[in-house]
Parts: structure tokens; sequence; C-alpha cells
């Protein structure tokens, strides 16, 4: 089962703004019943003030999506329109302490659905609506270019995984992956034009992190660590009635003297070994630690 | 177990064919495999030596389940997923000069990704067999597709979804004469459809034990005597070299505790338990305006119903009867993280309305009236208040919406 937040919970058991607004001069549509999720915005505007004084939502979607419709309104009531349409996917899901990555696609919607409500209520033909220029890239759920390119601006996404756990484009048949990674690297490129990015952030492939680099130790560094460490080790030891000596270091082999209970233990070994452990992370190189008197 | 009120957190588990709960009984079995009777049945020493006996008696268990002519017939593995595909690559490689393969359109994925994967990558032809509206295979579809050139012919004898049970026998009889070999996925049928494999065509069968309530990580392949095979896991003489490494003990055990226990509950099963899934089904569906029952209600596991409803999404109902106590499981994209309802009902041609709200309700011999009692009891509230929500859903009218949304 997802991860959501106390807050998406709270949001989808109990949602706030569910239904439909009679007189509302404000409408936003998106989404389909075969995408999985479809939301139905209500608002209503001051025709004067252009203050959204009232906002519903009807949702057909999981726990996220209805979580994120509720949230939108909660946000928007009592915001100017031009406020209003500042409001992007990543807020919402701020609003609602994250969301999952796979589940962004439901704040993307809930982000749609207000720029849809508020063209409908300045008589606008939402531009978003316009497939006819061939801008439809994943027709498995009906998500054009704009939409991507909105989604890749506002979350700064850098690859065709992320564009597909934001909007859902490519979650499907898989066939527009290749278009998809097409204006991905378009709107990138134009974000660096534009200084937004610096850089083209490079594909998330995985990249082996780069082993770390060793600085130069003298012996006396070394030594110093060392002791640091087996006094750190002490005090276990003690608690069981051993203890333990450093008695020399050579190159990478440390000698040791284990002492009291330790002498003699079953788990002597063991305990060597873990001593061994702990110095090499404190040294950050690989060490031997042997008992003093087998040298 | 311990009891459970009727109020506290998921106090009906209507989640059987996800998995079952091991029975008290299999796990005081197994116990003593983990601690006094550690020892490798391989071994010449003592330690090992009652180990093997306690595997002879689980094989023979498993055996009496499937009605299997020898107890050699069995071998026992890591669970479903690998029965599966070692019969799958066992039946390819006995049969290197046949490059092609038949199975169904709604298949497990842990059959139905291995033979896309073998297309794909090694240019296998698979011939993937449709189903109709209730989930039936296209019977004409699998005659064409019969021919020498098919080395395996794979089909679940129950699907999980639905629990809509397949013609196996009759599959399995029509492959005969094209010398193909016959394997199925019987991880859902096993301990709920009677089987006699003695008198079967049926050449490979797959099953699990965590489904019939035994332990999870343990399951077996049956293997007709005299079938051509090839070994999946090399370099040990376990199971008869069938199947190296070595032997799962107190897994294998506890298969053997619940095959025994499976044979025993099969007559409840299928007739108490039936009964509680009928009554549940009818009084739903009479209770909820558009609620489809799926699959082929004629011929299905007693244990399983999935109930579409139209016009709200599926997770969201998981969502709010997990709230009420009650676990359950979807069919709905967004339950699995893929974006599309899954390939079963996809399948069938279940409208997409519905698809997204498609509900799975698997009981078990632990179910009782009170957990039916209970569901029908939270399930209307459920859906009214998601459809209160739904934008094709008019309250007022208590029927369907119109509605098109700009982009679709």
């Amino acid at each position: 089962m997802w991860n959501y937040s106390e807050k998406t919970k709270k949001y989808f058991f109990d949602p706030v703004n569910a239904g439909s607004i009679d007189d509302a001069n404000g409408v936003g549509e998106v989404g389909s019943i075969s995408c999985g999720d479809a939301l139905k915005l209500f608002l209503k505007i001051d025709p004067g003030t252009e203050i959204i004084s009232d906002a519903k939502f009807q949702t057909f979607g999981c726990g996220s999506a209805i979580a994120s419709s509720s949230a939108l309104t909660e946000m928007i009531i009592g915001k100017s329109v031009n406020d209003a349409l500042t409001i992007t996917n990543q807020d919402i899901a701020d609003f609602l302490d994250g969301l999952p990555p796979e589940k962004m696609h439901c704040s993307v919607m809930g982000a749609e659905a207000l720029r849809a409500a508020i063209a409908n209520f300045r008589g606008e033909a939402w531009e978003e609506d316009d497939h006819e220029e061939g801008a439809l890239i994943c027709k498995c759920f009906g998500i054009d270019a704009g939409m991507i390119e909105r989604a890749v601006r506002v979350n700064k996404l850098a690859t065709l995984e992320e564009v597909t756990n934001y909007t859902k484009a490519g979650g499907a048949c898989k066939t527009c992956h290749e278009s998809i990674e097409a204006v991905l690297d378009e709107v990138l490129k134009a974000m660096v034009a534009e200084g937004v990015i610096d850089t083209k952030p490079a594909p998330s492939c995985p990249v082996a992190p780069s082993a770390p680099v060793l600085k130069h130790m003298t012996n006396i560094e070394k030594i110093k660590l060392i002791t640091a460490a087996i006094e750190d080790i002490r005090p276990a030891l003690q608690r069981d009635g051993g203890d333990i000596e450093l008695v020399d270091v050579d190159g990478d082999t440390v000698m040791v003297n284990l002492h009291g209970s330790c002498v003699g233990c079953q788990m002597s070994a063991v305990t060597l070994s873990g001593v061994q452990e702990r110095l090499m992370i404190a040294l950050g190189k690989p060490v031997r630690v042997i008992p003093a008197k087998a040298a | 177990m311990t009891a459970v009120s009727a109020t506290s957190p998921l106090a009906v588990y209507f989640d059987n064919n996800a998995t079952t709960p091991c029975d008290p009984q299999v796990v005081a079995e197994m116990l003593p495999y983990f601690s006094e009777q550690f020892g490798n049945p391989s071994s010449i020493h003592s330690i090992g030596a009652g180990v093997g006996p306690s595997i002879q008696k689980a094989r023979a268990r498993v055996q009496a389940l499937l009605g299997a002519g020898f107890d050699t017939e069995i071998v026992f593995t890591s669970g479903g997923t690998e029965s599966d595909t070692t019969a799958i690559y066992s039946a390819l490689r006995s049969l290197p000069d046949r490059r092609e393969i038949i199975t169904s359109a709604v298949e497990h994925h842990a059959v139905l990704t291995v033979c896309e994967y073998l297309e794909k990558n090694e240019g296998y032809k698979v011939h993937i067999i449709g189903v109709d509206g209730q989930g039936r295979l296209d019977m004409e579809a699998y005659e064409n597709a019969l021919s020498e050139k098919v080395a395996l012919a794979t089909f679940m004898w129950a699907n999980n979804e639905t629990g809509t049970i397949f013609p196996i026998e009759t599959l399995a009889q029509m492959a005969k004469p094209y010398g193909i070999l016959f394997h199925t996925d019987g991880v859902q049928a096993v301990g709920k459809v009677p089987m006699r494999l003695s008198n079967s065509a049926v050449d490979m069968l797959s099953l699990s034990a965590h489904k019939l309530h035994g332990p999870k990580g343990v399951g077996a392949l049956y293997l007709k005597r005299g079938i051509k095979f090839r070994p999946l896991l090399r370099g040990g003489h376990q199971e008869r070299g069938r199947r190296a490494g070595t032997e799962n003990t107190p897994g294998i055990v506890g298969l053997g505790k619940a095959a025994e226990l499976a044979l025993s509950a099969m007559a409840d099963e299928n007739t108490r338990v039936r009964a509680l899934r009928d009554r549940l089904e009818r009084e739903i569906v009479a209770l909820i305006p558009c609620s489809i029952v799926t699959g082929d209600t004629s011929q299905r596991l007693p244990n399983t119903t999935t109930i579409a409803f139209e016009y709200v999404e599926g997770e969201a109902i998981l969502l709010l009867l997990s709230r009420a106590g009650v676990a359950a499981s979807s069919g709905s994209a967004c339950t699995s993280g893929s974006l599309e309802p899954s390939h079963v009902m996809r399948a069938m041609g279940i409208p997409f309305t519905a698809a997204h709200g498609a509900t799975r309700f698997s009981l078990s011999r632990d179910s009782t009236d009170a957990d039916v009692d209970r569901v029908i009891e939270v399930m209307p509230g459920i859906i009214e208040k998601l459809r209160a929500m739904s934008p094709y859903w008019s309250v007022k009218n208590n029927a369907p919406a119109s509605f098109e949304p700009a982009y679709s």
C-alpha cells in the first residue's frame, strides 16, 4: 500500500468541498475515466474583484487524487484568480506534506483543472484543449506537449521516468517514450537558455559514486586515529570484564592484546573482527587487526 | 489465532487470493525443523537422519492433495513463480526444435511476463489466447494455434482475479495429439478444486504453499512420470536432480501439513465458504446500483468474487474498506503502481467505467457469516460516499451522469 502522509489521508477520508456548485461561473474538467482519474472543479468568482469565493470538486480517482482535489479547493478559496494561477502542482503536493512519486500526477491534475476553470471563467478556450497541431504526445492518457512542458518546468524534471511519474505520459503502451524524450530535451534546452537552470541535468542513469579520495596519512596521524578508536571500544569490553590494548602498528597491520575475560573467550575472534571494522571506518581504508602474541 | 473484535482494524480478511495466514497447526509442525531437527537431509550422520522421512511425508501429503500417481512426481520449489518458470523453460529445452508457446491473455504475470520475454528476446512465437466478457477461453483460437511447432501450452487452472476456472482437462487432452507439453498454473486452484492428476493429461502443475494456509517461500511443481524435463537449478542431487539446493525443510514440512489440511477442508470450502461468497455477492449487487459481478459465475472458485463498482476508483474503495476493518484487493491501476487497470479486466473487455472500480473479495475456510455481514454493512456507504464525489455520478438521479472532460 502507498505511504500516504497523514495529511493526505485526512483529506481523502474527510474531504472538504466535495460536491458541485450550481451557479459556478468557472468550471474546469480534466482527465477521463479511461485514464483512471478525472476531476471537475467548480469555482465561484466575484466578477468585480476576481476573488474566488467558493470552490468545490468532483473527483473520480484514487486516494491521492481525491486528497489533491480537496486540498486545491482549500488553497484557492479567498485568493484572487491571478494569485490562484501561481499555484503549481508542487504547491498542492507540498500542502499535503508530499505525495509518492508515482502519485504526483494527481497533483498535476489539480493544477490543470484550476487552469481550465479559470480559462472557462474568462471565456477563453483552454489552450490545452487543442490537440490539432499534433501536440498530443501520450495517446493512452491524453497528455500533450504543453502539459509535459509545464510539469518539467515547475518540477525541474530531468528524466523520462520522472515525466511519467508526474503526468502519467508514457506509462501505458510506452510507444511515446521517444516523443517525450524529445519534448523533455527541448524544454530543458530552453530552460538553460533562459537561465532557469544552470545546465541541462544529466540523465539520471545510476552512476557509481566515485571512490573516496584517500588522503595520505603520516604514521603519527594514523596511530592517533587508531588509539582514539580503540579508546572508544574499551568501555564496551570493560563492561564484560575484558579489555584491549594497542601494541604496535606496522603498515596496515594493527597488533593488539586482549585482556581479562577476553582471554580464552570463544568470541575473541569476533571481538577482533569488530575492532577491525571500527578501525577501517575510522581510517577509511582496510587494515588487519591481529593479536600481538601471534605476530 | 487471537480473536479480533469487529471494530478493530482489519477484522475481516477477504484477501486470501493474495495470501493466507499460516494455519497454527502448520506452524506447530514446522517449528522443530528450525531448531532440534535442523539437520541437512543429505547428511549421513544421525542429525540429518530424521529430516529425510519428514520430507517424504510432506511429499506424500502433496501427492494426496493433487491425486498424483507417484510421490516422486512432486518436486519442491521456492513457490509458484519458480515452479512456473521451471516448467516453461523445461518444456522449451526438452523440445528445442519447437519454437512456439500457447498461453492465455489472463495468466498471472509469473507466466505471461516470461512468455513475453521469450518472444521478445529469444524469438519464440507466443500465441496469446483471448477470453470473452465472462473470462472464458476462446476455444476455437486455441484449437487453431495447436500444431507440432508448439513446445508448450500453459494455462492457469483458475484465475486469481475473477476465480474463473478454465477447462484444464479438455485443454490438456487437445494438446496431446501434437506432442505438446501441457503445464497449468494451479496456484489458485490447488486446495479449492478436487484434482486427480493420475488420470489427467496435465504434464506439469505449479502450486504455492502460502495460498493454502502454508508458509511463504515454498511451493511445488508436479511433473508427470516419464515426461521430458530439464532442471532450472543445477548443482545438487536434491529432488532427484530436478531442483538443486538444500531443501527448505521447515517450509516443505509446512507445505505438507497445509496440503493435508486443505484436503480435509475442501468439502467445507466448496459448500459453506461457497455459500458465504454467494450471499456476499448477491446482497452487495442487490444493495448497490451499477455493480457487476465479473468472470464466469458458473465455473468459478468457491471463494472468489470480483465485483466492479461503476464510476468509482478501486484504490479509494480499498482505503475506505481498510478503515472499516475490511481487507480486500482491487484490479485498479492505482493500487499496483502501474497506470492501467488489470490485464485481466482489460482482456475481458470490462468497460473502463467499471474496470477501475473492480474489487476482489477472496474468502477462505477462516471466513464467517459475521465477516460477510460486516462487508455488506459497510460497502453501500463506501460506494455512496465515493459516487457522491465522482463527476460521473449524479446523486440526484442515483444514476450515471454525463461528463466529457476536456482532454481524454
